[in-house]
């Protein structure tokens, strides 16, 4: 039989409520896992195996109970940018290397109420800044299907950590394409939703206007079970959209003949790996056996631009976010001198590179004499993007491209050049400056590495494309292939 | 219109660097002043875009003013509050003088 911490949670559900095995010895499998592997990936900064054992211990009463929820007992990685009580939370930056904080994010509130597992809290890029997560204070993550190579960002540690069996599944983030990125480059499934789906009461802030919360995991069923368990109405956050959730699992299962697919000719630019290509030729012709109707005739003319109003806006909104971090209150706090000297200590050893290079970025978008030539200005073509996309969809039911325009690429490629990291989000960037929900999903490798199909829908239309990527999944028989580690 | 301040300046980055509170070493100004200048050169394409009639988007969501009762709920206690700052006198964080 195969290892425990090879299923997907659906298949664990089954076998915990069947009493095959135990959420004890599941969690267990998971940790010995970790214990086998983490030197090589390092997907964790702060592993928690204590609270993931009696947590363990928690849902086998469930069962026992008859309380258990479709997440009872998944064991989850946790991005340690969403804030868990009394467990170190550092969003990967030293500025935050001793906060422990003294209350709870609404979706880490959320999977104590279903009763899941906590097995740690995942490596990122600092503050979420990057395509990589090299730009962590805490070891770069390495890329379970070759771990010479990155496993994207900025949540790399959640997926490494799927594709790895160093957890079932993960929760990330997504400001620019921070969950599909890197679910594409370790071949596991990613979904951001729409903004204002999940609530971001308790994540740590980047991009205010962008930020959004999701799942990472091995299948579409999966995530789509874990955005029902998260992405509940919260009071909290001024932007939680107080519109009723559907089941999301409703949709898996139906028929998707008939759905209309644009594929925009804009995402297939020159700079793109061939082998990423064929994978996605292939896979359009995959939908359309399924009886899609796939339109190749679209152009979304505005694309081309969403990465400098991404660069601008996400960097700017960034830029004031992080002025809370002056060392007065909480955090990395240098005591050296009169308070202005402080602060300037205290930024200056508490903050990377990365995070440096985008507070200027921002400052300098916002600063007097630049503020319309810049920020503004990216603020209107959002406007167009947004509209672009609310056209195409009045056509099509969803939109597919690719994720990424190549594979995962080596560690240190890319770190002197940040405009050629920026260049990794050119697909992922136009949906997130629009507010649209959108899956990544594996669609065979390249190289021997994993390419990710993107699936776009319209807001508030997960539903649609989770149904899609499950057909889609399904008749490929791509769900659950684990990184030959 | 596009005015040729850009790339940025070496003393255009040490400007923001100081209204940023960043600390900035005089190797770190060099270096974003180069890295700076090529990100934002990529960005000119932006200033071509007609937007005359577009009205901006700050928020993609169309919720406006979102408002809760004011009711009493209990919050976070003081010394909760306090637990992560780095001095703590009488139930209060102390500073450094802001005006000497």
């Amino acid at each position: 039989m195969s290892e425990l911490w090879e299923l997907t949670a659906h298949e664990a559900q089954d076998g915990l409520r069947a009493k095959q095995f135990s959420s004890v010895e599941l969690t267990e499998s998971v940790l010995a896992r970790v214990d086998a592997v983490e030197d090589r990936i390092n997907a964790y900064i702060t592993r928690t195996d204590e609270v993931a054992r009696e947590q363990a211990r928690e849902a086998d009463g469930r069962f026992a109970a008859g309380t258990a929820t479709p997440l009872t007992g998944i064991p989850f990685a946790v991005k340690d940018l969403i804030v868990t009580k009394g467990v170190r939370t550092t969003a990967g930056s030293r500025m935050l290397g001793d906060f422990v904080p003294p209350y709870d994010s609404h979706v880490y509130e959320q999977l104590k109420r279903a009763g899941a597992v906590m097995v740690g809290k995942a490596n990122m890029d600092e503050f979420a800044m990057g395509s990589s997560t090299e730009h962590s204070a805490y070891g770069v993550t390495r890329n379970p299907w070759d771990t010479d190579r990155v496993p994207g960002g900025s949540s790399g540690g959640s997926a490494a950590a799927v594709a790895a069996g160093e957890c079932i599944a993960a929760l990330g983030s997504d400001t620019g394409g921070s969950i599909r990125q890197p679910a594409a480059l370790c071949g596991v499934v990613g979904l951001d939703p729409t903004y204002g789906r999940v609530s971001r009461f308790g994540i740590i802030a980047f991009g205010s206007s962008l930020d959004q919360v999701g799942p990472i995991g091995r299948d579409v069923e999966d995530v789509a079970t874990i955005l029902d368990g998260i992405g509940s109405h919260d009071p909290r956050d001024s932007t939680s959209d107080p519109a009723p959730r559907p089941d999301m699992r409703h949709y898996l299962g139906r028929d998707v003949a008939g759905k209309k697919i644009g594929v925009p000719r804009e995402y297939f630019v020159d700079g793109m790996d061939d082998g990423v290509r064929t994978r996605i030729d292939e896979a359009l012709r995959h939908l359309e056996s399924l009886g899609c109707e796939v339109d190749t005739d679209l152009s979304l003319p505005m694309t081309e631009h969403a990465l400098a109003v991404y660069y601008l806006i996400a960097p700017s909104e960034a830029s004031s976010n992080l002025a809370r971090y002056d060392g007065v209150k909480y955090g990395l706090s240098e005591r050296g001198g009169s308070m202005w000297e402080n602060m300037e200590q205290t930024r200056e050893q508490g903050f990377g590179d990365e995070v440096k290079r985008r507070i200027m970025l921002g400052v300098y978008a916002l600063s007097a004499g630049y503020y319309d030539q810049f920020y503004l200005k990216a603020q209107k073509v959002r406007t167009l993007i947004t509209n672009e996309f609310r056209d195409a969809f009045t056509r099509y039911d969803a939109l597919v491209t690719p994720t990424t325009p190549g594979v995962a690429f080596p560690v240190g490629d890319k770190l002197d050049d940040p405009y050629a990291m920026y260049l990794n989000d050119i697909y992922t960037l136009p949906s997130a400056v629009a507010g649209l929900p959108a899956l990544s999903l594996p669609c065979g490798l390249s190289e021997g590495l994993p390419v990710g199909l993107q699936i776009i829908g319209d807001v508030g239309a997960e539903g649609t494309i989770l149904q899609i990527g499950h057909a889609f999944e399904g008749a490929r028989d791509e769900a659950n292939r684990l990184a030959p580690l | 219109m596009y005015d040729r301040a850009m790339p940025i300046s070496r003393d255009q980055v040490l400007h923001i660097g100081r209204l940023a509170r960043l600390g900035l070493s005089d190797d770190e100004i060099d270096r974003l002043t180069v890295q700076l200048s090529d990100i934002l050169e990529h960005f000119e394409a932006l200033a071509a875009v007609e937007t005359d009639d577009v009205e901006p988007t700050a928020h993609p969501l169309p919720l406006q003013n979102v408002m809760r009762t004011d009711s009493v709920a209990p919050s976070l206690a003081r010394d909760d509050a306090l637990s992560n700052a780095p001095e703590v006198e009488d139930g209060l964080i102390r500073v450094r003088a802001v005006l000497e």
